[in-house]
């Protein structure tokens, strides 16, 4: 209750000293009470306010804050900056021969650009920009030199050994690339694995003694997949204790050693670690 | 380009481990080291100035108006390293124009301005008001027309006026305090609200600028004073000295005792980024942070203070200790803000090697604008102590 | 799918979450910074139409990168940079290529040398390569990118299609957002003394095209295309794929989307 009262006193002092106060005030003496420094600080800050105000009108771009805190030009500026790479689309109007001899290749998603480099010079005056066709022996390198990174089955090479000299155009076409022959050897696209068993104890042992690779593997390497050993006793076969074969291979007891993985489960058939 | 090539290439050799290839650049240098070190200076000599107005400590009342032109001279320093490190200076006024909220540096021109404008530029007018309109009666010349217009042509000494200018000092000084903490606070907001780089980001990092700033100010403060007062042939005060020495002390107990927090936080919670930081800290920052900022800049003043307070040292090895320590406080500041600015970008954000900085010595951000940059601030406080010499017996009787 | 990147609903949900921070955000400092000091104040939310016909409004876009295709020849990284006036030294690069090589011993060899633009070397190492792959980096094109936030002026920006662009005509140069990207994809352009960074190919994209590094990938590394809708190839793609993103702990949210991504990858 008191505290009700509080606050209605308070309000009747707050409505007196709002409806009261225009009756006294006299803006006269509210400008003398002010000290003299005060208002000569006062003048310099709305000076100084005011210009700053001006200045902001005039410097901050027009178009800044229409799309969000920047200026929206920016993004047209952006946006037309010129292209280079035309894409490979606009290539089949005039050379639909050679997009359509590579589209059913092995390069089928190699873009023309890729090797041609940027093409929209070229698309604007055929005549005048003529674009570069790598022929020399270092470029495909880029993509089929051999380097263990690589992801398996990605066809490398050891350009040093592979027919030195010869500019790779004379033997491969580059918008259907096909090998003159197909490869034999499995290294052609699995070189790491092929690196890495040479120098390991089954150097001897051929890759088809534990894969088997349908023909088709060679021309649809992911479609057509190689064979793994299914179970135990394959590996048993030179490791186990009764098999037949040199002394020095390492062997174990297919009954109690980790009889419920098969054998590449743990150990890594191309490198194994008892080396 | 083929300039800044011919710089990049051989820091090539140098990378330890792996780099993002555009972490070869390191774009905040020397200059941004200066930037906040001079910022702190600003707020920490604020800081004793207001130990005066706001909590009355009597003792460093003759360091009270050299506190707030040191202040100001550094102040107008501050921002020149900035600018001069933008790729594009004569683009900055768009940090007053179009600031983006969501910045942490946009807030610098606010924070900057309310400071210079609001709180030191007002604090030093209202104090030196008197005094510039009676230096002005007794001058001739341009000196007169100087104070002149630096007074606004304001007159009135009355005993109500003069009143009011006590009490708006005290006001601004009590708003100051806050301002300064922010000014500074801010500065270590900047780095570490940025969570892409572990060694900045941290909460901590706000306070412990902050504490290291009050450390520098009062360290610098008590060495001009040091400096000035036997060149104008006058005796030290040393019971202001040694409050100031007090002051400084505790300061640095907090400054330390945060950075100890900070470290030790790291290590016991050893993150990803615990391994490069390791390496960071044992290798390429081990001189500059083990041996300059904690033992030459932290550990020996503290010691030596110490000593001072606990041993009755004759006057004379007191001051010559309390010269030595303000000295080697400086350094240690100056290496703190080196470690987190440069040791903030010499581990990449792979988290997986370690670069180099190399400054040039000419150019905008090599080393002969930054000692420029140190220097110039001591020429502008000599000028203001020329014009509004803050000395007790210059008061206007 | 991981946690970190359930896409559809889930994503527009926290960004309407998002939205409803920033509002607050935006109405407490209005509060603060009077309407004459604030320059985003005009209608913000018509729609937008820029020269040629597109509309940001209409588009939302991410790219995918398959690690695990990758052969590290460096013609995203050379397209990239012929496309878009970057120099072509080594310390400035939109996208570049890393190569990770994990030992048998636990240590990790990192490299990119000239960002993988001329691709990479065989170097033998003392120790046994346990694992080894290409990683192609680029601006994550992050949904909640540091970099504008921390962006003085304005003159870095996040468009309605996710895009995130430099004003090089607005940008001082004062590189706190390169200091601010977690994934070093920014640099200062050596000439124009402004901020760069990859843009998607934004005068590409606008125009139907596909990112000029997404054209050059001759393994279908990477792939380019729209977020929401309901087919594209990126949609395809996140549904094919175990999708991580890089440093998710830092909640930038990026929109470069890594399937077979490696524990190593930083």
């Amino acid at each position: 209750m008191a505290c009700n009262l509080n606050k209605k006193s308070m309000f009747v002092v707050f409505a007196r000293f709002i409806i009261e106060r225009p009756m006294n005030f006299n803006p006269e003496s509210f400008w003398n009470k002010i000290p003299e420094q005060v208002k000569r600080l006062a003048i310099l800050i709305v000076i100084l306010f005011a210009l700053f105000v001006v200045v902001r009108t005039v410097l901050v771009p027009s178009d800044f804050g229409e799309h969000g805190h920047f200026r929206a030009s920016a993004v047209e500026e952006i946006a037309s900056q010129e292209i280079r790479y035309a894409g490979q689309e606009i290539c089949l109007d005039c050379h639909d021969d050679v997009v359509e001899t590579r589209r059913v290749g092995f390069h089928r998603d190699v873009a023309c650009e890729v090797c041609h480099g940027p093409a929209a010079g070229h698309i604007d005056d055929p005549e005048e920009v003529v674009l570069e066709a790598p022929r020399e022996r270092g470029y495909c390198p880029l993509c089929h030199e051999y380097l263990p990174s690589r992801p398996t089955g990605f066809p490398q090479i050891v350009s040093a050994s592979h027919n030195p000299i010869k500019p790779c155009i004379s033997c491969h076409d580059p918008h259907d690339p096909v090998p003159p022959e197909t490869p034999k050897e499995c290294a052609a696209c699995h070189a790491t694995i092929a690196r890495t068993k040479a120098i390991s104890h089954h150097v001897y042992v051929d890759c088809t003694r534990c894969h088997e690779a349908p023909e088709e593997h060679r021309a649809h390497p992911r479609e057509f997949r190689p064979t793994k050993p299914a179970a135990r006793e394959f590996c048993g076969g030179c490791h186990a204790k009764d098999a037949p074969g040199e002394k020095g291979i390492p062997r174990v007891d297919l009954e109690t050693h980790e009889a419920r993985y098969v054998c590449w489960q743990c150990h890594y058939p191309h490198l194994p670690e008892a080396r | 380009m083929e300039e800044i090539v011919k710089h990049l290439t051989p820091l090539l050799k140098e990378i330890t481990g792996y780099i993002y290839p555009n972490e070869i650049e390191l774009h905040w240098g020397l200059l941004i080291v200066i930037y906040p070190y001079l910022t702190g200076l600003v707020a920490g000599a604020f800081i004793l100035a207001s130990l005066v107005k706001v909590f009355n400590v009597k003792e460093v009342q003759p360091t009270y108006r050299i506190s707030l032109l040191t202040a100001l001279a550094f102040l107008i320093v501050a921002p020149l390293p900035l600018l001069a490190h933008l790729g594009h200076p004569e683009r900055s006024f768009e940090i007053f124009l179009t600031p983006n909220t969501s910045s942490a540096m946009a807030m610098f021109g606010f924070v900057y301005a309310w400071y210079l404008m609001a709180v030191l530029l007002l604090e030093i007018w209202f104090d030196y008001r008197r005094d510039i309109i009676l230096w002005a009666e007794k001058e001739s010349g341009w000196k007169k027309w100087m104070h002149k217009i630096t007074s606004l042509f304001s007159s009135d000494i009355s005993e109500r006026a003069l009143r009011f200018d006590r009490k708006a000092a005290k006001i601004i000084t009590i708003i100051g305090i806050p301002s300064a903490f922010l000014l500074h606070g801010y500065v270590g907001f900047i780095f570490g609200s940025v969570k892409a780089n572990p060694w900045w980001s941290s909460v901590l990092m706000p306070i412990v600028f902050l504490f290291s700033a009050i450390v520098s100010g009062i360290a610098l403060v008590l060495l001009i004073y040091m400096i000035v007062t036997p060149l104008r042939k006058k005796n030290i005060d040393m019971a202001c000295l040694n409050k100031m020495a007090t002051f400084l002390f505790l300061a640095m107990i907090v400054d330390f005792s945060l950075e100890a927090l900070d470290f030790v936080h790291r290590i016991y919670e050893s993150e990803e980024s615990i391994k490069i930081l390791t390496q960071l800290v044992s290798g390429k920052l081990f001189s500059s942070l083990i041996v300059v900022q904690l033992l030459i800049g932290m550990l020996i003043p503290l010691g030596a203070i110490a000593a001072v307070k606990i041993f009755k040292w004759p006057d004379e090895l007191k001051r010559l200790t309390y010269f030595l320590s303000a000295i080697l406080v400086q350094v240690g500041i100056f290496s703190t803000r080196w470690n987190v600015v440069i040791g903030g970008q010499l581990f990449s954000k792979s988290f997986s090697g370690l670069t180099v900085y190399k400054t040039t010595f000419l150019g905008l951000e090599g080393l002969l604008v930054s000692l420029g940059l140190l220097l110039l601030p001591f020429i502008i406080l000599y000028i203001l102590f020329y014009v509004l010499p803050p000395w007790e017996e210059a008061r206007a009787a | 799918m991981t946690d970190n990147r359930k896409l559809g609903e889930n994503q527009e949900r926290s960004s309407g979450r998002r939205k409803f921070i920033g509002g607050l955000f935006a109405s407490f400092t209005s509060l603060l910074v009077p309407g004459f000091l604030r320059a985003d104040n005009k209608s913000k939310d018509v729609k937008w139409i820029i020269a040629g016909g597109y509309s940001p409004n209409d588009h939302h876009w991410g790219m995918g990168i398959d690690i695990s295709k990758c052969i590290g020849c460096g013609r995203c990284v050379e397209a990239c940079k012929r496309e878009n006036n970057v120099p072509l030294v080594p310390f400035f690069t939109r996208t570049w290529i890393e190569r990770y090589r994990i030992l048998e011993n636990g240590e990790v060899l990192i490299d990119s040398p000239d960002a993988g633009m001329k691709s990479f070397k065989e170097e033998s190492t003392e120790d046994n390569v346990v694992r080894s792959f290409f990683v192609p980096k680029i601006c994550n094109q992050c949904e909640n990118p540091p970099c504008v936030q921390v962006c003085p002026v304005g003159a870095t920006f996040q468009t309605a299609d996710g895009v995130v662009l430099i004003d090089s005509e607005y940008c001082i140069g004062c590189r706190y957002c390169i200091q601010a990207c977690p994934y070093g994809a920014r640099f200062l352009h050596p000439e124009t003394r402004t901020a760069e960074k990859c843009t998607f190919c934004y005068h590409r994209i606008v125009k139907g095209l596909a990112p000029a590094c997404v054209e050059a990938c001759p393994t279908q590394a990477r792939i380019f295309g729209e977020i929401k809708k309901k087919a594209s190839p990126l949609v395809r793609f996140l549904r094919m794929n175990k999708i991580n993103v890089l440093k998710p702990y830092l909640n930038t949210e990026p929109k470069v989307f890594y399937a077979n991504l490696d524990m190593e990858v930083k």
